[in-house]
């Protein structure tokens, strides 16, 4: 029996998250937990999160998570991050007047701006970037296994990752101009979408990352 | 090749009960939130709203269940609206699934809890319904004023304004419904919708009036909506979503199909 953690660290909703990897996973236990000794053990990790990206830091360091994250990735086990745990990822974003965030991969988390416009259209685009768009898998990987090339997935976010080193970029979407809407490098796997609100295609990439050893 | 935009089915919920009739022939229990999310959830629905409106605040418990029962087997993205008045109701709604709240009244009497709820859960999840009535005349320059309580009670505030002042404040969405269009069926207050939808910078929601597929469309190309939210023309079975979204889609609209 396999174990999944994921991370707790008080921002917003995780009930949909665990219902998801329940959904698809047979015989895998769900820790939703800020446990370190239980994250550490666990088989793989999901580091959710919603909301502003300093109180999603600050929590994290304050319960002392920030160890704990970067040890299980060096552990070679699989990390998936989502949405705002996505761009924690990264080393810093813009949000809240510059935030620093985890340092594991490269870059930065920018703005969307607020005088965005379709590049057909020439419409102005809303922010927050809200519903349905298209993903553009980059690269081959074990978690995009049976996802169509283009698939629609749910997002909702006003900030971006801008990973420093292209090969990182697993996914990008179009919104106003091509933003890398998942990352990518050895065991850990990042979408700035919310596959637990993606209806099937998000269901088929938590039971992916069910199978995936972490290996690119 | 870009974002969707969105079909939006609304239940009404009384006690945990879906209520004003959904009638579609080969459901089991059409009063069962779960049953009825999960068929709109097949027919393609791109989010869900269910307002609550249970008159006693003692059975706010059974919402709660209903949001948990509901999120644990539809897996898109739902919200939930009336009877949002204080942050922990923001706090009790997130944690049993929700995604999003509305807020509607409250925010008219107190502006500041927007502000305070948006801080707290970020603007994502802040869903700012306006009920808005036209007050100009025959002739006069267009001009909607928010009304509450289901459209009875006026309050004076120009709806344009209002709409400015609550994404100022941290609304990251606006649910717009015309008071004027609501259950006639003869389509959008487009003027309204597109009045609000340039004025700010987050999606806007059309709500009120859908009475044909075709008003859906013009919803988005004339009145510049975001989303299109409808309730009856679903409900009883006239119309599946997809069906709908098919319809958007030939208009040359972008959806998710």
């Amino acid at each position: 029996m396999s174990s999944v953690a994921v991370i707790d660290y008080g921002m917003g909703n995780l009930h949909s998250v665990a219902k998801a990897l329940e959904k698809v996973g047979k015989d895998v236990t769900i820790h939703v937990t800020a446990d370190a000794e239980t994250i550490l053990a666990a088989d793989r990790v999901v580091l959710p999160g919603v909301g502003a990206m300093r109180d999603c830091m600050g929590e994290i360091v304050r319960l002392g998570l920030d160890k704990v994250i970067h040890e299980f990735v060096d552990s070679g086990k699989p990390l998936f991050g989502v949405c705002v745990g996505m761009q924690a990822l990264l080393e810093s974003s813009a949000e809240n007047e510059g935030v620093r965030c985890l340092g594991i991969l490269p870059g930065q988390v920018e703005y969307f701006g607020s005088d965005l416009t379709d590049m057909k259209t020439g419409d102005k685009l809303k922010i927050p970037h809200m519903g349905w768009n298209q993903v553009h898998q980059e690269i081959e990987h074990p978690m995009w296994d049976g996802i169509a090339q283009d698939a629609r997935f749910y997002f909702v976010h006003s900030y971006y990752a801008q990973p420093a080193n292209p090969d990182l970029i697993a996914a990008s979407t179009n919104y106003g101009f091509p933003f890398t809407s998942a990352v990518s490098k050895d065991n850990v796997f990042a979408v700035q979408f919310h596959p637990e609100k993606s209806q099937h295609s998000g269901l088929d990439l938590y039971a992916n990352f069910l199978k995936w050893d972490g290996k690119s | 090749m870009g974002l969707a935009k969105r079909i939006i089915p609304c239940l009404d919920v009384d006690n945990g009960r879906v209520v004003k009739g959904v009638q579609f022939v080969d459901i089991r229990d059409a009063g069962d939130p779960v049953e009825v999310a999960r068929r709109y959830d097949e027919q393609g629905a791109d989010e869900i709203t269910f307002l609550d409106i249970t008159a006693s605040s003692d059975d706010r418990e059974t919402m709660v269940h209903m949001v948990e029962d509901v999120a644990s087997q539809v897996f898109i993205p739902l919200t939930v609206g009336g009877g949002i008045r204080k942050v922990e109701d923001i706090r009790v709604m997130l944690n049993a699934g929700a995604d999003k709240v509305g807020i509607n009244t409250a925010a008219v009497f107190n502006p500041e809890f927007v502000k305070e709820a948006a801080e707290k859960f970020g603007s994502q999840c802040i869903v700012v319904a306006i009920d808005a009535k036209k007050v100009s005349g025959e002739g006069e320059e267009n001009r909607w004023e928010i009304f509450t309580h289901g459209g009875r009670k006026e309050t004076g505030i120009d709806a344009i304004e209002w709409a400015i002042k609550m994404v100022d404040y941290g609304a990251g969405e606006i649910l717009l419904t015309s008071m004027d269009r609501d259950g006639t069926k003869i389509g959008f207050d487009l003027e309204l919708t597109r009045a609000i939808s340039e004025a700010v910078n987050v999606p806007v929601i059309a709500s009120g009036g859908v009475g044909e597929l075709q008003h859906m469309v013009e919803g988005v190309t004339e009145g510049k909506a975001d989303a299109v939210l409808a309730a009856s023309i679903f409900h009883f079975g006239e119309h599946t979503i997809e069906e709908a979204k098919r319809k958007m889609a030939s208009a040359g609209i972008e959806m998710r199909l």
